[in-house]
């Protein structure tokens, strides 16, 4: 752990708020990740 | 790794770096990709036969991450030359927006990923090329030849060639003279690009103590180096024609818009500015440079398009 006072300040409410965008960027990725394995499967099973 | 930050109370209490989601995206440098996947699409559209759009665009998304997963190792290996560099020093690492092991970890992530992706849906040649331009970016250009020698972008260049190389063996599953051929074009086409915009930041890259031909060589070297480049980049944006590789529009593209990147690089090699806030010629040959860049490879897809419709 480096101490370092030179950093700003982030106070427990904005570290919520990122961790809820992260969080709700996360499952936007994973889902679009499944709907496109799920194109590949697809495609690769009907040999298109 | 945490660190401790004052609190509004005054006192100190331990805090760990919590990075937005839009820092993730500014470490894998959007605005590069876009120049990365554009020429990667053209060199997809430009092969002979055909791809199924799913798996076209998952080759396209694979170049694209991997290509953002070398821009965040780039950004873990330079955190500390970014952060003494007026236009590097607001990016997420410098700045103290993110943990370095974090951007490690993401890099690394995203880069074996693409791989993968790359490999199982698309074909394993164009996954080899795409790991090969991570590496090649990451470890030959930013670990072992941007801190020691001068001409770092002119071999660095080839990692930014790889693209259209991957969109072709994306669909055709191998690798044949006109993806070559663009990517010579790409290749010499980096050293006027960088060394334009090198000119007019050097006092940037002086003070990183980041070896830049104009940093190390001077002003009138690098411009007569430009010049020189332009030379071969335009041999190399001729070769598909004169190799009968591409049809009329890539061809009168090819003429017109090379014929203005020489006017422009010329003028910058008359030009003996040395106030880095009056360089206009440099300023527009680099500006210029990005535009060509689309330019030839909307015409090298376009070609390709219309050649695919009349078989």
């Amino acid at each position: 752990m480096d101490v370092r006072d030179d950093k700003p300040a982030v106070d427990q409410d904005e570290i919520r708020k990122r961790q809820r965008s992260r969080a709700t960027v996360t499952g936007l990725v994973l889902g679009a990740l499944v709907v496109l394995f799920y194109a590949i499967a697809i495609v690769k099973m009907t040999g298109a | 790794m945490n660190s401790i930050a004052a609190s509004p109370t005054g006192q100190t209490a331990p805090q760990a770096v919590y990075a937005h989601w839009r820092d993730f995206v500014a470490l894998t440098k959007p605005r590069v990709l876009t120049l990365v996947v554009f020429t990667g699409l053209a060199g997809l559209l430009a092969a002979p036969g055909h791809i199924h759009p799913v798996l076209g665009f998952t080759a396209i998304l694979s170049i694209a991450l991997g290509a953002g997963a070398a821009g965040a190792l780039n950004q873990w290996v330079e955190a500390d030359t970014d952060a003494l560099m007026k236009r590097t020093a607001n990016r997420p690492l410098p700045a103290g927006r993110m943990d370095r092991q974090v951007a490690l970890h993401f890099g690394v992530g995203l880069s074996v990923f693409s791989v993968l992706l790359m490999g199982l849906a698309v074909n394993w040649l164009a996954a080899a090329v795409l790991a090969i331009s991570i590496l090649f970016y990451v470890l030959v250009y930013t670990v072992w030849l941007k801190p020691r020698t001068a001409q770092n972008i002119v071999i660095g260049g080839a990692a930014g060639a790889f693209p259209p190389m991957i969109g072709w063996a994306a669909v055709t599953g191998d690798v044949s003279a006109l993806p070559v051929a663009l990517f010579c074009l790409v290749f010499f086409w980096t050293p006027p690009h960088f060394w334009a915009l090198a000119l007019y930041v050097r006092p940037d890259y002086a003070r990183a103590g980041i070896p830049m031909l104009p940093v190390v060589a001077g002003e009138r070297e690098t411009r007569r180096q430009i010049w020189g480049y332009t030379a071969i980049m335009a041999v190399a944006a001729f070769a598909p024609i004169l190799l009968r590789l591409t049809g009329p529009i890539y061809g009168t593209t090819a003429l017109v818009a090379t014929g203005i990147f020489a006017v422009l690089a010329f003028r910058v090699f008359g030009s003996r500015e040395t106030d880095p806030s009056r360089m206009k010629a440099e300023r527009h040959l680099f500006r210029y440079s990005i535009l060509y860049l689309f330019v030839m490879f909307g015409a090298i897809a376009l070609d390709g398009l219309i050649q695919a419709r009349a078989i």
